[in-house]
């Protein structure tokens, strides 16, 4: 078992309810989809799943290990087999390209190493062949300044993707890219899960984009599973429920208020 | 502005605050410069301005006697020499006890995780430690270690690297805080240890604020031994300590010159350095 959320909750320290009572569990090598509306919880259940927030209340057991049981040396371990991509990458604007890949492996090199690398980077080859597979390549020695929003995004995707996790996240990978990229990305994605065998949750934003290359897809609303269902059963009916505060009358600040959609919330079949 | 009820309230709600702010301030000035017997009318006293004027006059013409020259040009290179290696102590003070001290570095912080108080708790040592260096000026520094190790640069050497690792740490940890935690953080989520954090999240973002902070810090560092010269660390202060007491102004004039080359000397490296570094 690669995930395990088992009643898992996350209230916020101003009292909001993120995530209300989740339970699911992502075999290893699975490839899930989570959507759902803005403000829905997608992020923040990916959060929980990276072991970057702890739950308020229920279990996340990620890897077969409840990170919140186990610390140090051990938890920076299991850290490092979980790689996560940003909405939008984190890499610092004066690092260079080849700098921001190298620093995926920062998990497993021990500090000598991670210091040696920045005198003289450690695995040139290794990070042009990430990069070759987001196409570029050329930009090896740039620096994440000298880029565009599409190829820093590729930049994040490639130091993720360098880690090699046994379990990827990706918050939004796509959503500020334009369509042929967003599908090069997911593709990639996709394709380097199935060669590795590594368990692949990502959050979109695009439905198409869910429904056409993953086998399982979580509908997420007001921080609960409204649906996990194989995309040939995700109706247009259910969409619409998904994403109705959307499409209605907008709720105060965009994040429909809980229990609103209670009715329609079912538990989620574990296929 | 609108008007409720005959009175003026500004639509901007942060208006009040402020011109609350504002005034406290000024209160708060007023018993300031009461404290500190300040009057502006003093300086325009006809008798103090005559004094003053005698003392300024004796500035022009420079001196430039070539013995005097001479031992200008070795002070300046042992204050430059005292201001260079008491940075590089303070450096080897305030660079790991910043690294200690920075919040953003926190593991724990990453998810409220275990450990988190005891984290908060580790890290009031090397920040007390940082406040007890700075908190002594660095004169008191100077006349505890020229009882030390006796007169001359070398107590001044010691000084600065104390009183200035304390500075370089506490503002080094602040900018270290202040810049994009995010690239730290999610290095941090994926098992990074803290210094390898540091090298690929942290320094390349707060790199170019660490270096002009350090530079006017140098800066900063030839003043100060200046002024430590005063009570017996050597260099262009204690020249400049016996030009005054022999009442001679031409000298102290040109000493202070010497003074203005070395600030406009930091000036420039430090726009270089930002311009390497951006």
């Amino acid at each position: 078992m690669s995930l395990r959320l088992d009643g898992v909750s996350l209230v916020h320290a101003n009292g909001l309810r993120a995530i209300n009572d989740v339970r699911c569990e992502i075999r290893a090598g699975e490839h899930v989809a989570v959507i759902g509306p803005s403000g829905a919880g997608k992020s923040t259940l990916l959060r929980l799943m990276s072991t970057a927030l702890r739950p308020s209340t229920g279990v996340v057991q990620v890897l077969g290990t409840d990170p919140w049981h186990i610390k140090g040396r051990t938890l920076r371990q299991l850290r490092a087999r979980i790689g996560m991509v940003y909405q939008a990458p984190p890499l610092p604007a004066r690092q260079r390209v080849v700098t921001a890949v190298l620093a995926g492996r920062l998990g497993r090199w021990p500090a000598c190493r991670a210091f040696a690398s920045l005198l003289y980077p450690a695995d040139v080859a290794g990070a042009r062949a990430v990069l070759a597979r987001m196409e570029i390549a050329d930009k090896l020695f740039e620096r994440c300044d000298r880029l565009s929003g599409g190829q820093l995004q590729r930049v994040g995707v490639a130091r993720t993707l360098y880690q090699q996790p046994d379990l990827l996240l990706a918050d939004e990978p796509v959503s500020a890219v334009d369509p042929a990229l967003s599908i090069r990305i997911v593709s990639e994605l996709i394709r380097d899960a199935n060669a590795r065998g590594n368990t692949l949750v990502a959050s979109l934003h695009a439905v198409d984009l869910a429904l056409q290359w993953f086998p399982r897809i979580i509908g997420l609303r007001s921080g609960e599973v409204a649906f996990d269902l194989p995309p040939g059963e995700v109706t247009e009916a259910l969409l619409g429920d998904l994403y109705a505060s959307e499409q209605g009358a907008p709720v105060a600040g965009g994040v429909p208020s809980r229990g609103e959609f209670g009715a329609l919330r079912r538990e989620p079949g574990f296929s | 502005m609108r008007s409720a009820g005959g009175r003026w309230i500004p639509e901007d709600p942060a208006a009040l605050p402020r011109l609350a702010l504002t005034v406290l301030m000024v209160v708060l000035l007023v018993p300031g410069f009461r404290l500190t017997e300040f009057d502006p009318g003093l300086l325009f006293d006809p008798h103090n301005r005559l004094i003053m004027g005698r003392f300024m006059g004796t500035f022009l013409p420079f001196a430039t006697a070539p013995d005097f020259l001479r031992l200008i040009l070795k002070a300046t290179l042992v204050t430059l020499a005292m201001a260079t290696t008491g940075m590089a102590i303070a450096l080897l003070i305030g660079c790991p006890l910043a690294l200690l001290v920075a919040r953003s570095l926190s593991v724990s912080r990453i998810g409220p995780g275990r450990g988190r108080l005891l984290g908060s708790v580790l890290r009031v040592p090397p920040r007390l430690l940082l406040m007890v260096f700075r908190s002594i000026p660095e004169i008191v520094w100077a006349l505890l270690f020229v009882r030390a190790v006796g007169l001359g640069p070398a107590a001044g050497v010691l000084a600065i690297g104390v009183a200035y690792g304390g500075m370089l740490g506490k503002v080094y940890a602040e900018i270290l805080e202040s810049g994009d935690a995010r690239p730290a953080a999610a290095l941090l989520a994926a098992g990074a240890g803290r210094f390898s954090a540091f090298l690929y999240g942290l320094w390349p973002v707060a790199l170019p604020e660490l270096l002009s902070y350090s530079v006017y810090r140098w800066e900063c560092a030839v003043r100060a031994s200046v002024i430590m010269g005063f009570v017996g660390a050597g260099g262009l202060g204690q020249q400049m300590d016996v030009s005054m007491r022999m009442l001679n102004g031409g000298e102290v004039s040109s000493i202070l010159l010497v003074f203005l080359m070395l600030v406009m000397l930091a000036d420039g490296l430090s726009a270089l350095l930002r311009r390497l570094a951006a």
